[in-house]
């Protein structure tokens, strides 16, 4: 077996890989800039509690579609949107924070889904939703993911100033400009949508690991902000093409395997990246005067 | 009231409150085109919250708040906590870009001449060559200059300006409210929330002082009278329990800690407020 049957060949051979190639791929062109504005706007674990949240609505898409694309993403977006909706509502009108009243609907949220799975349908079911297939990625799974980069990067393309001004000044963008409310929100329903769009092939619990992880990671390498979304959307790509062949020649499920491989990106920029990284600052001790 | 060009804010027996309690009770005045106005008082006197209620973003609970914001005229506003991330990966010339937001949107490019009035704005708070900098880079002052350098790119016929020389050093304070005093040159009107009475008697002209109502509102050297001093003193003690008594002079608002410090300088003609520092004028 040469290195290109090892790398390539699952690719070349199997229609099922390229697909999941290609989803990964768009996947992370739409998750690089929205996880490095979650990591920039401190709401790493927000995006996490959103991919909680998007389960009891895939669960309730299972149960009366099957195991059916459409029926399951419309379920799952609309779950996440309205726990986004629900937990702005509630940090708008009551002392509580947003990360705590996010973190109150996520739970029931969480909660709902897994009740849901567990008395309407298999173990199997369960894993399935929760870390995903890559034999799921049919056609009408690509399209779904391509639509869903499409608009993401649009979008971002229409709010990025606001968006960005909102995440380092603030104050600023509410003296200024009285929609800042609204650029929040629509933030939000685009890291919904690409959690829904990521959770066929890696799962729900696993599609914020591909937005949060490559974006975490690009912080150790890169300063300036178009460059940390592109690299991000590289790391993510390369954990998805890493992490596909891993699965493939390991028999390991898809969605955990792609983000171990970003995981494993994230702590070696943290051990050796040029900026801030652990070994910087241990370099710049040892100059420091002591 | 929209009749008297002359008047930027009009204030109509204004109260301003958080959660049904006044922390700005029964204000009327106006700020007249073109004026430099300090606004002082003891910690907790309403400064903040008259400010915010000027630039819009507090509704008064009573009376009526007419700003330029609200006859086609704009605002800029510096407030005294601003929430900004000091970390975010932003350059200090896209900082000052900031303040063409007007003009530019959400989505609008920045042109040539925008970007040769933001230069001319770090030229003009010394910090010509800056441009590249990510903020994160800057000191505490350098910092404050481009925010400076924001509101002048602004260009708004309003300023509003809440302790903006808190927390920098004696160099750039002196450099800001050079350039304070030039924008009331270039016919805006200026209102600043100071704590440092020797600031406000050589830059401002007009000085509101304020303890949750108003105390007097007028020429600086009218306003800052001991007899005002000491009564907008007494009023501050009622909300604020015993705090004060520690003064034996009611004269005495100077902190140890300010006289100490090297830009007070030797006769000082009047008392100074304590804000903060001492920690023994907590409100509330
Ligand atoms: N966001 C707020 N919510 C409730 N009370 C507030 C808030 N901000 C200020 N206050 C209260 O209003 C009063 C005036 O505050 P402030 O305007 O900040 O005073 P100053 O700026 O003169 O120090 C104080 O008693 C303060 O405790
Ligand atoms: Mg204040």
């Amino acid at each position: 077996m040469t290195l290109y049957d090892l790398v390539f060949g699952p690719f070349a051979e199997f229609g099922f890989m390229r697909r999941a190639l290609v989803g990964c791929m768009a996947l992370a062109l739409g998750g690089g800039p929205v996880g490095t504005l979650l990591v920039l706007r401190r709401m790493s674990l927000m995006g996490d509690a959103l991919s909680h949240a998007v389960l009891p609505g895939a669960a309730l898409g299972f149960i009366f579609g099957g195991l059916s694309l459409p029926a399951m993403s419309t379920g799952g977006a609309a779950a996440g949107l309205a726990v986004a909706l629900l937990s702005g509502l509630v940090t708008r009108l009551t002392p509580l924070r947003e990360d705590a009243s996010f973190a109150a609907f996520y739970l029931i949220s969480l909660a709902l889904g897994v009740l849901l799975v567990s008395t309407h349908g298999s173990n199997l079911d369960l894993l399935h939703l929760l870390f995903g297939s890559i034999l799921s990625v049919n056609d009408t799974a690509l399209i779904l993911i391509g639509v869903v980069a499409t608009i993401t990067l649009l979008t971002l393309a229409a709010i990025w100033r606001p968006l960005v001004v909102e995440c380092f000044d603030p104050g600023f963008l509410r003296a200024v400009d009285g929609r800042g409310g609204l650029v929040h929100t629509i933030f939000l329903a685009l890291v919904v949508l690409n959690l829904v769009a990521g959770f066929q092939a890696l799962g729900t619990l696993m599609a914020v690991g591909l937005m949060m992880l490559p974006a975490a990671a690009a912080r150790f390498w890169v300063r300036e902000l178009c460059t940390l979304s592109a690299a991000s959307s590289a790391l993510g790509f390369a954990s998805g093409f890493l992490g596909l062949l891993l699965s493939y020649h390991l028999d390991l499920p898809s969605g955990p395997s792609i983000v171990l491989v970003a995981g494993i990106a994230y702590v070696i920029s943290v051990l050796v990246g040029p900026r801030a990284s652990l070994r910087t600052l241990r370099l710049r001790r040892r100059w420091s005067p002591s | 009231m929209n009749g008297s060009p002359d008047r930027a804010v009009v204030l109509d027996n204004v109260t301003l409150a958080y959660d049904g309690n006044p922390a700005v009770r029964n204000l009327s005045g106006a700020f007249i085109r073109g004026s430099l106005t300090a606004i002082v008082g003891p910690n907790g006197s309403g400064k903040s919250t008259l400010m915010k209620g000027m630039a819009g973003l507090l509704r008064p609970a009573a009376g009526l708040i007419r700003s330029a914001g609200q006859v086609g005229g704009t605002i800029a506003y510096l407030p005294q906590h601003a929430e900004i991330e000091r970390g975010f990966p932003i350059s200090v010339l896209q900082t000052v870009l900031l303040g063409h937001w007007r003009r530019i949107g959400w989505t609008g490019g920045a042109t040539r001449k925008l970007r040769e009035r933001a230069q001319q704005a770090l030229a003009a708070v010394g910090l010509e060559g800056f441009e590249r900098r990510p903020v994160e880079t800057l000191s505490a002052g350098q910092f404050q200059r481009v925010l400076f350098a924001r509101l002048i790119a602004q260009d708004a016929g309003l300023i509003l300006l809440d302790e903006p020389l808190a927390a920098v050093d004696w160099r750039t304070s002196e450099d800001l409210l050079r350039l304070i005093a030039s924008w009331q040159q270039e016919g805006r009107t200026v209102a600043a929330v100071l704590h440092d009475l020797d600031q406000v008697r050589a830059y401002f002209p007009e000085t509101l002082l304020l303890a949750c109502e108003p105390v007097a509102w007028g020429p600086t050297r009218d306003v800052l009278m001991p007899r005002n001093l000491r009564r907008a003193r007494r009023v501050a003690e009622t909300w604020s329990g015993n705090a004060g008594h520690h003064w034996t002079d009611p004269e005495s608002w100077a902190t140890p800690a300010l006289q100490r410090d090297h830009r007070v300088i030797e006769n000082k003609s009047g008392p100074l407020w304590q804000d903060g520092v001492g920690s023994d004028r907590s409100v509330r």
